[in-house]
């Protein structure tokens, strides 16, 4: 009989075969994500820049010179970079407040309020271009203000598409911060104010830095948007990028500039990791319940004057603004929809049932193709983007590890950074028989959810990631002292306090796929258009029907996005507390 | 006991998911798509305007046993892009679409590989054959001219421009919009009428004019035409636009009997829409088949309502407002192709010099 003494070890003693699955599970999590991003994203992209820089089998880099002693050039960078700024600062000083009405308050029709600021985010930016410039064109409701084709017309509507980056980045972080630290400090003497300052804005901070890097990403890309406000004038490097390779096919001019982007894109996410991990730290999260206060315009009875309500009712006063701006172009857009050459009616709406004359689809076919697809690159993007928000979750106690985590992080914000142009072209060159495989991927209807869900990852990656890493590491090694398996861990800690966050990231990404026109737009789609397709294709065609059609398809891609983001929100909250 | 039940919820959804996208639900799941490359399939590569009326590609498939699939990857610049990218592995059997700004370089780059239809329209398309070339078949045509609102010069008592010239003239200052050159296929189209009109030398001096006297640029023709033009659907602030043709039927107001624009023809500039067998196609014979049927006196006369574009075909009649109210020029402004394709890239950068600055 022999007895073996257990040696004493600080951790909890693991079967060689549960180390095993664990050493498996974390390769898996990284090597999975890694392999996707780089068969979908890197390849393509890399063979199209290289396509620039290959002269007949030579490498020519004679291009940088080129681009870079034209004038134009630096004015479009400068151009870019000013947008985005803007667009990206003016997003964050409207976004907080609102984030902090719509998730750390409760009234009656937040649900829909969410859900509206939401909607700008996925309408096809032809369809915005327009309903913006026909309140702001001379004559039109707002032409007073002389902002058509300004640079502050450019930037509003870039704050319309991000204002909900913003606030639903930063609102799923806000709602689950403990109060009670604010409180503490109150309690200590300082005032509302103050305390939010020194108390709440630090523990925000990741969160905002992670909304603003993914609000400067989506401004520097911003294309449709640019063009249709602002015209060439404001051209950015995401424009310039289009011409030459859609209207010049100068490829050595593109693949310099998709260089140019890249360096930019770069700089920026290293200057937000910086601002996000200095500040990075574990926070107190507690359930939504307790940090929600009721919205009302009365202080409530029994609060003591100077106990924030002021602060609560100027947030509010912002939001409300800022929502009635976000709402006129939709409200333009719908009444545009029921104008008919007959006068009011629904007409535009019973059109939707057939192909118009000669679409390929009825636009309800269209919309069901959206759905499908946004289906699977949601259902990609969420496997993709949760394990990558795991992996960088970790703070491994190793200095080259850490960096490869941080490095990870910001490799996957990339895709957004990307021209859609570059990365649409480059599936063209690289999807025939990739690899030697004997096939044909260009065309595979497999192509769209894919190139979808490559933009959809960061977003559920930068609204897991900020709760992710707010959990305290000690929860977890609480639960391994008390004999929790490492999976068992993932499931009772880090999955379930970050299920909201999941909630948010799914229609998030849903969301995004629903409106995406970039890459797609490139893609040589079989018979399968999406419902951004088939808008643009009815708004080019004359007529007053196709128009019609056009704005209604819009309204029902807006209303198609309220209801499934809406239907997340409610998702999430099931059985967690009911704050409903 | 409410975290373990949001879990099971959660659990619940995501499998229920990825059945979803397992299954028929999704996207990847269904696969009733037409395999490529049979046989029994032609593969069509061709612009984001492309649409034919309901069931006229099923009557070809009918007649021949061969199903058609259509591959749109943009607009016409980005279709003629890509093929050249793509022509060591096409995207397709046969392109449609290639207008007459684009036909050299798809000719040049060896895109489309020869074809002589034999079908009875073949002998009307060969007027538009280009540089000699059997390589691309034309199968419609149609002008993009500068269009007015009748009714609102009718409002102001001012008489209506006629030529290029009177464009520039004072009355009708602040008056004009245009879609951009540079993004817009129209707007490179009339970009090449002033090119035809006022020769390589001084093209550049009559958009200065134009400038001068309060030339709006919008990006596309949908922004120019909805938003700024008062004749369109949003009601703008502009009466002369540049569209096409066309365009004045589709202004008949409900109940009315005359279009309340009209198009200028002495400011026309001709387009072309040309198809051709793709170089490489894995259905060359499938191909040529589909070629002829657009050629056919169904397809021709289904495209006016279905692509706006005017058949190339004499034997098709046109739809009766069209008749009366859309003539084609009859001495539009022309540029040879190959001088297109040779200078293209220079004039819209002088043109992006001197309109935008």
């Amino acid at each position: 009989m022999t007895t073996t003494l257990a040696r004493p070890t600080t951790t909890a003693p693991a079967a060689p075969s549960g180390r095993a699955r664990v050493v498996a599970f974390w390769t898996l999590a990284v090597a999975v994500p890694l392999a996707f991003l780089a068969v979908f994203f890197v390849w393509p992209v890399t063979v199209m820049v290289g396509k620039g820089f290959v002269v007949d089998g030579h490498l020519d880099l004679s291009g940088f010179a080129d681009v870079f002693t034209q004038a134009r050039t630096w004015r479009i960078i400068g151009l870019t970079i000013a947008q985005a700024s803007l667009g990206t600062a003016i997003s964050v000083l409207l976004g907080v407040p609102g984030a902090y009405v719509l998730y750390r308050h409760a009234f009656r029709g937040r649900g829909v309020l969410r859900a509206l600021v939401t909607v700008p985010f996925v309408l096809p930016t032809v369809v915005v271009g327009v309903a913006f410039r026909s309140l702001l064109v001379d004559g039109g409701p707002l032409g007073f203000l002389h902002l058509d084709g300004t640079l502050a017309a450019i930037v509003s509507a870039l704050v319309f598409f991000n204002y909900a980056v913003v606030v639903r980045a930063v609102g799923g972080l806000w709602e689950r911060l403990d109060p009670r630290a604010e409180q503490a400090a109150r309690a200590l003497g300082a005032s509302p104010w103050k305390a939010f300052r020194t108390v709440t804005l630090p523990q925000l901070a990741p969160a905002i830095a992670s909304a603003a890097s993914l609000t400067f990403l989506f401004c520097a890309t911003a294309f449709g948007t640019v063009l249709i406000l602002g015209g060439l004038q404001f051209g950015t490097i995401e424009t310039e990028i289009w011409i030459q390779t859609t209207q010049f096919l100068d490829l050595r001019a593109a693949a310099v500039l998709s260089v140019v982007q890249l360096v930019v894109v770069a700089g920026v996410l290293v200057v937000a990791g910086r601002a996000r991990s200095r500040r990075e730290r574990a926070l107190d999260l507690s359930e939504p319940a307790l940090a929600v206060r009721v919205l009302s315009w009365r202080r409530p009875p029994g609060m003591p004057p100077g106990d924030g309500h002021a602060l609560s009712l100027v947030a509010a006063g912002v939001t409300g603004v800022v929502v009635l701006l976000i709402a006129t172009p939709l409200v333009n857009l719908v009444v545009r929809s029921l104008q008919t050459p007959r006068g009011w009616g629904l007409d535009n709406y019973t059109a939707l049932g057939t192909t118009g004359g000669s679409l390929t689809v009825t636009v309800w076919q269209a919309a069901l193709n959206s759905l499908r697809i946004a289906l699977d690159a949601t259902t990609i993007a969420l496997v993709v983007g949760g394990l990558v928000a795991l992996v960088v979750s970790r703070r491994p106690r190793r200095a080259s590890a850490r960096r490869a985590v941080t490095g990870l992080d910001a490799l996957f914000m990339l895709p957004l950074g990307v021209s859609a142009v570059t990365v649409g072209f480059g599936f063209l060159l690289s999807m025939h028989h990739p690899f030697g495989l004997p096939v044909d991927l260009r065309t595979s209807p497999l192509l769209v959810p894919i190139a979808q869900a490559v933009v959809a990852v960061p977003l559920v990656v930068r609204t897991v990631l900020p709760v992710l890493r707010a959990i305290d590491p000690r929860l977890r090694e609480v639960s391994a002292t008390l004999g929790a398996s490492p999976f068992r861990v993932l499931r009772t800690v880090d999955l379930s306090l970050s299920l909201r966050a999941l909630g948010l990231a799914i229609g998030f990404a849903f969301a995004a796929s629903l409106g995406e026109f970039g890459a797609t737009s490139f893609l040589a789609r079989p018979d399968r258009p999406t419902l951004p397709v088939v808008i643009f294709r009815l708004i080019g065609r004359p007529g007053p029907e196709n128009y019609g059609m056009a704005l209604a398809a819009s309204v029902v891609l807006a209303v198609l996005t309220t209801l499934i983001v809406a239907t997340c929100e409610r998702l999430r909250t099931t059985g967690s507390g009911g704050d409903w | 006991m409410a975290r373990t039940f949001s879990l099971t919820a959660v659990m619940a959804v995501v499998a229920a998911s990825t059945a979803a996208t397992l299954t028929a639900c999704s996207a990847i799941g269904s696969s009733d798509e037409p395999s490529s490359g049979g046989n029994g399939t032609v593969t069509l590569v061709t612009h984001d305007s492309f649409g034919l009326s309901d069931g006229l590609l099923d009557s070809f498939t009918e007649k021949t046993g061969l199903t058609v699939k259509v591959v749109q990857p943009g607009d016409a610049g980005t279709l003629v892009n890509q093929l050249v990218l793509t022509k060591s592995a096409p995207l397709g059997d046969l392109v449609y679409g290639i207008d007459n700004s684009f036909a050299s370089r798809a000719i040049d780059e060896g895109v489309v590989q020869s074809y002589v239809s034999k079908v009875p329209a073949a002998k009307d398309a060969a007027q538009y054959a280009v540089d000699g070339s059997d390589a691309l078949t034309a199968i419609d045509d149609g002008d993009v001219c500068i269009n007015v609102d009748h009714a609102w010069f009718t409002a102001h008592q001012l008489a209506e421009p006629v030529t290029l010239e009177d464009l520039t003239k004072p009355e009708y200052k602040d008056l004009t919009v245009v879609p951009n050159a540079v993004t817009s296929s129209p707007g490179l189209a009339f970009l090449l009428a002033t090119i035809g009109a006022f020769g390589e030398d001084g093209y550049l001096q009559y958009w200065n004019d134009l400038k001068a006297n309060g030339l709006q640029v919008a990006d596309g023709w949908t922004d120019a035409y909805e938003t700024d033009f008062s004749g369109g659907g949003g009601g703008g602030p502009r009466p002369i636009v540049l569209s096409y043709s066309s365009s004045p039927p589709f202004t008949v107001p409900e109940g009315g009997t005359e279009p309340t624009t009209g198009a200028l023809l002495d400011t026309c500039f001709r387009q072309v829409e040309y198809a051709g067998v793709l170089t490489g196609a894995a259905n060359p014979t499938g191909a040529e088949k589909l070629l002829d049927f657009l050629l056919s006196d169904d397809v021709q006369a289904d495209i006016p309502d279905s692509m706006y574009m005017y058949p190339v075909s004499s034997a098709a009649e046109l739809p009766a407002e069209w008749a009366s109210w859309a003539p084609l020029a009859t001495d539009p402004f022309e540029v040879p192709p190959a001088d297109i394709a040779t200078n293209r890239a220079d004039w819209l950068k002088q043109w992006s010099a001197t309109v935008i600055g």
